[in-house]
């Protein structure tokens, strides 16, 4: 039977309309519980656009409060989008200009660049207290944040000088979107996927230029920066996806899910040509070995006890299971799942000094999770999940590609599809 | 990925049909479009309240008066009562205690402030032998200050028809001005995470001892225990007098609370849960359905050996009508219902509705009809069956029990 004949007749932007009142998303937002400030995901959602509509004065600058974790969104029973919803009245109505914080906050390019260049004073500079306290009352930043060490030795020169021509030995071969997290704070991840990839029997190779997906633009309202980096971007996988035939993927779940679906829903930058073929690593690798292509064999000495976390854009996309099902291939690996919460840092959000108190007091509860699971390490796909639960538990954690990276046996890999 | 049974739908039907399967240690995914009803649950599940607008005592003694394409009557009588306790034991095996019987309905005391007959009730509230009498004398009725969602008025004029002298009073405390800064927002699962936090337990507890002093009988809303599910046991405890918890306006902390219970049950017994994902096509071959393709996976494909289609009715979108058609918006099954839009209402709203009693057609083994022929592995539960009018009848949460226990043993046959 054909699809067709099922469209419904009055379809508004982002299901608008479809709201029944029934309010479960209030039950999971995460800020609503701990900041009364926000008015909560229905009031700034579909209540408040009815508003809206009809008068833009009615449009509330608490609605920046909103975490964009689209945890409402996963809830809802009626299919609206009601992240999407606020984000977009945040751009089209909010009055209030970003701030030199923001700025600094959303360039991750730009302020990657600079600081890996000076990697060592960079780093040395704002893990000092002093520095932290200027950061604190000058620009807002709080002082209990620790901002990722930058490294020497971006990936992209890394992967220029020592990767590249090895990878022209593959037969097939994928495109990597690394994200500003591999490429100026932590390389060690895209040199793990290489691994893996390699062992997978596929040649990685780095877009013409990739530009930071926007998604810290986005949310601190630098949107004609965001839509000029989401153009570039698309015409970036453009040519790996259409034009060489090569599929692209990524270590980091927001970079990806702001590709698909933040783009086209907030920024209005069509994808339809590259989305189905923008994935995580993880969603690469399982589908392989789904259908069969592909067998992983793991090292016989590996044992860990590991949590995994669920980043709200991983609950979002529906993809953690990828990732955990994977890790749970792993011989000597002993899995524990916590239940699925915000950990609060929200990307940029927990940085900033008026936030810091509710992004704490989101993260509690899965904080409390981790210190009770008594694992070696927790792995989640979110760098800034990453640094939030590094910074508030006693746990360390890994990405699921670096896991496997360190589990896998790559030569005996390599034996089972090179037979 | 391969499983050996996908459930299409996350509410009570899905879960149960999901916990059935697994026990017996089949490998289950549920795919979930949101979370669902038991959002709204009162805290009772109904078998049958009413049949041929006459008040039921026997569910299992008036089931013999149901049409016969009803539900239950497709079941099969003589099953219905070994599913009855089944669907308890699966309930209680959960974690969620319910004390009720399927032969004999007991009474809960609705937020209205009236008797409605029922068969299961969750040991929060209060179950009633009697319809028409209370077993205390002086009631204080407690909500917290600025809470809309709590009608103690209803409740204390429904009261009165029982003789009862009860008297409304309100609570305030730190703990809950925050919340009360935003009136709309003040809601019943907002008060609970309070609760759930551990620091307004005692001094609740304190208050509502004052405030009682000189009644019987302590009515409150149920606002206790969401994600830490020992608070309303902990508070019963505390308060002196005999607590009787009535709901408040959805969202349902007690809903909320065993819808996790039962979903964390299904996880712990390996099943995978989806949740805010749609099944957006089925590939059919030979009249079986081979794998189901959804939103967020996309090309990767969902296998099973049987399916069941757990979707709901209108309100969850497990059929769907426009102006002119009523349809079924996963698949295409076939509907069981009239298509000409003049006989799908009756004018007075009221009324006993013709179209709540639409849904997908099935065979005798309850398995979805498509084109007139029957779909091997695709089962139907739940209120997506249709036959029935659960809200006329009082047999929406029976319903959706039975006819998922047995859509899960026609797959274990």
């Amino acid at each position: 039977m054909k699809k067709e004949i099922f469209k419904p007749y009055n379809v508004s932007d982002n299901n608008f309309e479809q709201c029944v009142k029934c309010t479960i998303c209030t039950v999971y937002c995460p800020v609503l519980e701990v900041n009364p400030d926000y008015p909560g995901p229905k009031q700034s959602g579909p209540d408040g656009e009815r508003m809206r509509l009809k008068d833009p004065e009615f449009y509330d600058e608490a609605l920046k409060l909103c975490l964009n974790c689209k945890r409402c969104e996963v809830a809802c029973p009626s299919g609206v989008k009601i992240g999407d919803i606020i984000q977009s009245a945040r751009i089209k109505y909010s009055k209030s200009k970003p701030k030199l914080r923001d700025m600094i906050l959303a360039n991750t390019d730009i302020v990657g660049t600079m600081a890996s260049t000076f990697a060592p004073i960079v780093n040395t500079a704002v893990a000092l207290k002093p520095v932290r306290k200027v950061m604190d009352s000058v620009l807002k930043i709080d002082h209990h944040r620790m901002f990722p060490k930058y490294t020497g030795l971006r990936f992209e020169t890394w992967y220029r000088r020592y990767a590249e021509k090895k990878q022209k030995e593959f037969k097939k071969h994928v495109s990597y979107f690394h994200g500003c997290y591999v490429n100026y704070n932590f390389p060690q991840l895209g040199k793990d996927l290489i691994k893996i990839m390699n062992a997978a029997g596929y040649g990685v190779h780095l877009l013409e230029k990739e530009k930071c997906c926007g998604v810290a633009l986005i949310s601190n309202g630098l949107i004609k920066q965001a839509t000029k980096q989401a153009k570039h971007n698309v015409e970036a996988f453009k040519k790996s996806i259409v034009d060489k035939n090569m599929p692209v993927i990524s270590t980091s779940s927001t970079c990806i899910f702001t590709i698909r679906d933040e783009y086209p829903h907030l920024l209005g930058v069509k994808n339809e040509e590259i989305r189905d073929e923008s994935e995580l690593a993880t969603r690469f690798l399982f589908r392989l070995i789904d259908e069969g292509k592909l067998k992983l064999a793991f090292k016989k000495n590996y044992k860990k006890r590991i949590a995994y976390h669920t980043p709200c854009h991983m609950e979002k996309l529906g993809w953690s299971i990828y990732s955990t099902t994977l890790l749970r291939m792993i011989p000597g690996l002993e899995f524990v799942n916590l239940e699925s919460q915000c950990c609060g840092i929200a990307g940029t959000y927990g940085f900033k000094k008026e936030n810091y108190e509710t992004s704490q007091e989101v993260g509690k509860p899965l904080f409390e999770q981790i210190e009770k699971s008594k694992v070696d390490f927790v792995a989640t796909d979110c760098e800034t999940c990453k640094w939030q639960i590094e910074m508030s538990t006693s746990n360390k954690v890994q990405h699921p590609v670096s896991i496997l990276a360190e589990a896998i046996d790559v030569e005996a890999t390599m034996k089972l599809w090179q037979e | 990925m391969k499983f050996d049974n996908i459930i299409i739908g996350g509410g009570l039907s899905g879960l149960t049909c999901g916990i059935k399967l697994a026990e017996q240690g089949k490998k289950c995914a549920i795919v979930s479009s949101g979370q669902s009803a038991i959002h709204f649950f009162s805290g009772s599940f109904d078998l049958l309240g009413k049949v041929n607008g006459e008040e039921v005592t026997n569910p299992l003694e008036s089931m013999k008066f149901l049409p016969q394409q009803h539900p239950y009557q497709r079941v099969g009588l003589e099953n219905i009562e070994r599913l009855t306790d089944e669907a308890l034991h699966l309930l209680i095996r959960a974690g969620l205690s319910f004390t009720g019987k399927a032969d004999r309905n007991h009474y809960t005391l609705t937020p209205m402030g009236v008797m409605k007959p029922t068969w299961l009730t969750l040991n929060d509230f209060t179950s009633f032998d009697q319809k028409d009498s209370f077993p205390w004398k002086k009631a204080v009725i407690l909500n917290f200050s600025g809470f809309l969602d709590f009608h103690t008025l209803f409740i204390k004029d429904g009261l009165k028809k029982f003789d009862i002298n009860a008297q409304i009073k309100n609570v305030s405390m730190k703990q809950f001005e925050a919340i009360r800064k935003n009136p709309s927002e003040m809601r019943s699962t907002n008060i609970a995470k309070e609760f759930d936090k551990g620091n307004a337990i005692e001094e609740f507890a304190q208050k509502a001892n004052l405030l009682s002093e000189g009644f019987d009988v302590v009515i409150l809303p149920a606002v206790f225990g969401l994600f830490n599910k020992s608070v309303a046991d902990q508070l019963k405890e505390k308060i002196n007098k005999p607590v009787l918890l009535l709901p408040a306006i959805p969202p349902s902390v007690p809903g909320i609370r065993s819808q996790i219970t039962l979903r964390e049950r299904f996880q712990e017994l390996g099943g995978t849960y989806l949740l805010g994902d749609n099944v957006e096509e089925g590939i059919f071959e030979d009249g079986r359905l081979l794998e189901i393709r959804t939103n967020n996976h996309g090309d990767i494909k969902f296998e099973a050996d049987q399916f069941i289609l757990a979707s709901g009715s209108f309100y969850s979108k497990g059929i769907v009508a426009t102006h002119d058609k009523l349809y079924e918006p996963i698949f295409g099954l076939d509907i069981d219902g009239d298509n000409n839009r003049e006989e799908w209402f009756d004018e007075k709203f009221f009324n006993d509705q013709a179209f709540m009693r639409y849904g997908v057609k099935t065979d005798e083994n309850f398995r979805a009809l498509m084109n007139g022929e029957p779909v091997q592995n695709l089962f139907v539960a739940g209120s997506v069956l249709g036959g029935a009018n659960p809200l006329k009848e009082g047999s929406g949460a029976g319903i959706s029990l039975l006819t998922s226990l047995h859509a899960a043993e026609q797959i274990l046959k």
